[in-house]
């Protein structure tokens, strides 16, 4: 069981300035996120889109934003659980008892939930069937491609991961890459080798087809595709892939207790705490009158959330407002050492 | 104020006025009409906006700029006459258009 003063729940921006507020006022926390990278929806979402309103910031991309956080964080030694999905959230006396989805358990009087819309998942198909053969003959992210060989391999989607499995499997498979049109979203050099293969018979391209079903009784035997012409055709096939990109989901988030409005949680504007003692939620999950769903309003409530937390974690302790350009214990806390 | 009727996907029907200048997401959104999540607020990043147009509609609507198209890809089942709402802006013109909205958004 791992003991913390916070746990941090997501690791978009509002997440990583959040903790950095934490460490400056002398808590320690650690970090989850359901993403196998830092950043939350400006990297998974937007990485090279513009953002042009971070304050002193006149224009950067998500991903820079991510970098320049995680360049902030660097004085401190923060753990981050990525590719970690929280499941449970129990009260023992004092404490709040949390479980991951890998079995990571964590004892900290603080919650904090920066968990913008939910927790990315895979888009899925649309056919019911499908959920039958999900994670035995359907899959939508590869773990072991090895099971793939010699065998029919059939392909959704139309960017770069799609793309770039169907490259790599046909070197030992027989691939199929089906897309809802002509155009692929992928780098043109892929694009390029997709086509290329596909003229030389090493790949069997199907645009403007969509999954229609699939069929089979305990394996998967065919998959319907039909055409925006409504034309249906049969293709034998031993696996299906999905690479649809990934899509935010509140998950468990719905099960802790907390006061839900329209899949966000309500928070007091004090210190953006919830109806339950020591759970706090910031960013785009938490809703209160004049909400305004931007970057900077989510640094604003982590700051105060974090003082909120300071009193849970150190109940003996006075907090003293201190500013980062003149404070001693700050700059001790971001291992500043003076020169004179 | 342009009417907007959006028709959720077991038929129920809701036509409401949008003010000039929304979005047809935004306003379906103010009004909770269910069925459309618009996640990531209109920043064309989620594919949770997506609305079937009208045929007789379709044509009329300023076309589609390139990342709405890429977006669409990840929609769920979408059609020919697939849209992201957040990119369809509200005016005169619009006045009367009719969206069907998916089964679900994801």
């Amino acid at each position: 069981m791992i003991k913390t003063d916070a746990l941090i729940i997501g690791a978009g921006p509002t997440g990583l300035f959040t903790a950095h507020q934490l460490k400056l006022i002398g808590l320690n926390c650690e970090v989850v996120d359901n993403l196998d990278k830092i950043g939350g929806q400006c990297i998974e979402l937007y990485p090279d889109k513009p953002i042009y309103d971070i304050p002193a910031i006149p224009e950067c991309t998500g991903e820079e934003l991510t970098n320049n956080l995680i360049k902030q964080l660097k004085p401190f030694d923060i753990k981050f659980h990525l590719s970690e999905r929280v499941e449970e959230v129990k009260k023992n006396n004092e404490n709040w008892v949390v479980k991951t989805n890998k079995g990571t358990e964590f004892s900290t009087p603080n919650i904090i939930i920066a968990g913008g819309v939910g927790s990315f998942e895979p888009r899925k198909f649309g056919p019911k069937e499908c959920e039958k053969f999900e994670n035995k003959s359907l899959f939508y992210s590869i773990k072991d491609k090895s099971i793939f060989k010699g065998k029919i391999v059939s392909i959704f989607g139309g960017g770069d991961s799609a793309l770039d499995w169907a490259i790599e499997l046909s070197k030992d498979s027989k691939v199929n890459v089906i897309h809802r049109r002509d155009e692929f979203r992928g780098a043109q050099s892929t694009v390029d080798k997709v086509n290329e293969l596909a003229k030389d018979g090493k790949i069997n391209l199907f645009t403007k087809y969509q999954l229609k079903g699939a069929n089979g009784k305990e394996n998967l035997e065919s998959i319907d595709i039909i055409h925006d012409d409504k034309e249906i055709k049969n293709l034998k096939t031993d696996f299906i892939l999905g690479f649809f990109g990934l899509i935010m989901q509140l998950g468990p988030i719905t099960n802790w207790g907390l006061n839900l409005d329209k899949k966000k949680i309500s928070v007091d504007t004090e210190k953006f705490e919830t109806d339950q003692k020591g759970i706090f939620a910031i960013g785009d999950i938490c809703t209160y009158p004049g909400k305004l769903k931007l970057i900077l309003s989510g640094f604003h409530e982590g700051a105060l959330a974090a003082r909120g937390c300071f009193k849970y974690a150190r109940p003996d302790e006075k907090l003293r407002f201190e500013f980062t350009t003149t404070s001693k214990s700050i700059h001790s806390r971001l291992g500043i050492k003076k020169d004179d | 104020m342009p009417k907007i009727t959006y028709i959720e996907h077991g038929g129920k029907s809701h036509t409401i006025e949008v003010s000039n200048g929304l979005s047809v997401m935004e306003g379906a959104v103010q009004k909770n009409i269910p069925g459309i999540d618009a996640d990531c607020g209109g920043s064309m990043a989620c594919a949770t906006c997506h609305v079937y147009v009208k045929e007789e509609w379709f044509n009329k609507l300023p076309k589609k700029e390139d990342g709405e198209e890429d977006m669409l890809d990840m929609a769920f089942e979408p059609k020919k006459n697939s849209r992201l709402s957040c990119q369809l802006m509200v005016s005169e013109q619009l006045d009367g258009l009719v969206v069907d909205l998916p089964e679900k958004q994801a």
